[in-house]
């Protein structure tokens, strides 16, 4: 193991960038994308089985086994508290009682802001109900507290909404969400290249979860590749600490020894 | 008897249970998860859940997703 990892719910991790597997053209793509980008934990959504429709179809699980993988079922599409707990109580089944999800409950469809207040109450039941929780919520330091104090085991403001593109917006909410904090902090959402990424990691951020940003790439197994460098590049330099900001120069060169 | 199978009504046999059904939709052995009137339904039950007349039931899995 690497003398950094990213520990969620105990759980040590080498890679500090999460992905999801949505909106990829096909599994063969789904799958050179993910082992470019290097991730270990991967968002899945829990949806309706075909019925007699596309027997050989291949399975995502196939392509991208839990063996090899730490699954994380969403709960991507829900707006209330009961049908996120109910994907989550259906994920765990699924998975043969996994208990790592992913929550979100959604706002509304424009946006795709979290609804805070029933991400709360969702978060309070899936706790209690034995679950590890990874939220997902919007860059307010105060909701990201009370997510912890509930007993997520991981909290995942927005860099910006869902699929934007954007990057950080308010990077100094994101800095208060982590020095605040006892769990990691990852921003979920909003990237939209690698120096979006890059600077997520300066911030101090532990690690990235992002779907769009390579998958809407033009070339997304190159962009998962980059976002993994990105992603490790950033860690790299907040823990090296960067130089303050000054407002004028100050010479690389020595000035003795100057023959002028 | 009638049940609603992933939101499409469908005809079964009485006394249809739940292992055949999974086993007639081709989906034995792969990686689901069950729910009969919203309850969930263990892997280790199904041979034991017999179908009733009206049952809403939802089979699920993972799909690709953010």
């Amino acid at each position: 193991m690497n003398k950094d990892p990213l520990i969620i719910a105990g759980k040590a991790y080498h890679s500090r960038l999460l992905t999801g597997t949505g909106k990829y053209k096909n599994t063969e793509e789904t799958r050179l994308a993910t082992e470019a980008s290097g991730a270990e934990i991967i968002t899945v959504a829990i949806r309706r089985t075909n019925i007699g429709q596309t027997p050989g179809e291949p399975n995502l699980l196939d392509i991208l086994p839990p063996n090899k993988y730490t699954l994380l079922p969403n709960t991507a599409g829900c707006y209330n508290v009961d049908d996120a707990v109910r994907t989550c109580r259906l994920a765990r089944e699924l998975l043969d009682g996994h208990d790592l999800v992913k929550l979100e409950v959604l706002g509304d469809e424009k946006t795709l802001f979290p609804d805070v207040t029933a991400t709360l109450e969702a978060a309070r039941i899936l706790v209690k109900d034995g679950f590890k929780v990874m939220v997902y919520t919007n860059d307010d330091p105060i909701i990201a507290k009370r997510l912890e104090e509930i007993g997520c085991v991981a909290v995942m403001p927005l860099a910006a909404p869902i699929g934007s593109g954007l990057g950080i917006r308010n990077p100094y909410n994101i800095i208060t969400i982590i020095e605040n904090a006892k769990v990691p902090i990852l921003v979920d959402a909003g990237v939209g290249t690698a120096s979006d990424a890059a600077i997520a990691m300066e911030l101090g951020c532990e690690g990235i979860l992002m779907n769009t940003a390579i998958v809407g790439a033009k070339n997304p197994i190159l962009m998962a590749s980059a976002m993994k460098k990105a992603v490790e590049a950033g860690r790299e330099a907040f823990l090296a600490g960067r130089i303050p900001r000054k407002r004028y120069a100050s010479a690389s060169s020595p000035i003795d020894g100057l023959f002028f | 008897m009638n049940i609603v199978l992933n939101g499409q009504p469908r005809p079964v046999n009485n006394g249809t249970h739940l292992e055949q059904l999974v086993q007639e939709l081709g989906l034995k052995g792969k990686r689901l998860a069950v729910e009969i009137n919203r309850e969930i339904i263990p892997r280790s039950q199904y041979a034991n859940t017999e179908l009733k007349n009206g049952d809403t039931i939802e089979i699920v899995h993972a799909i690709g997703g953010g």
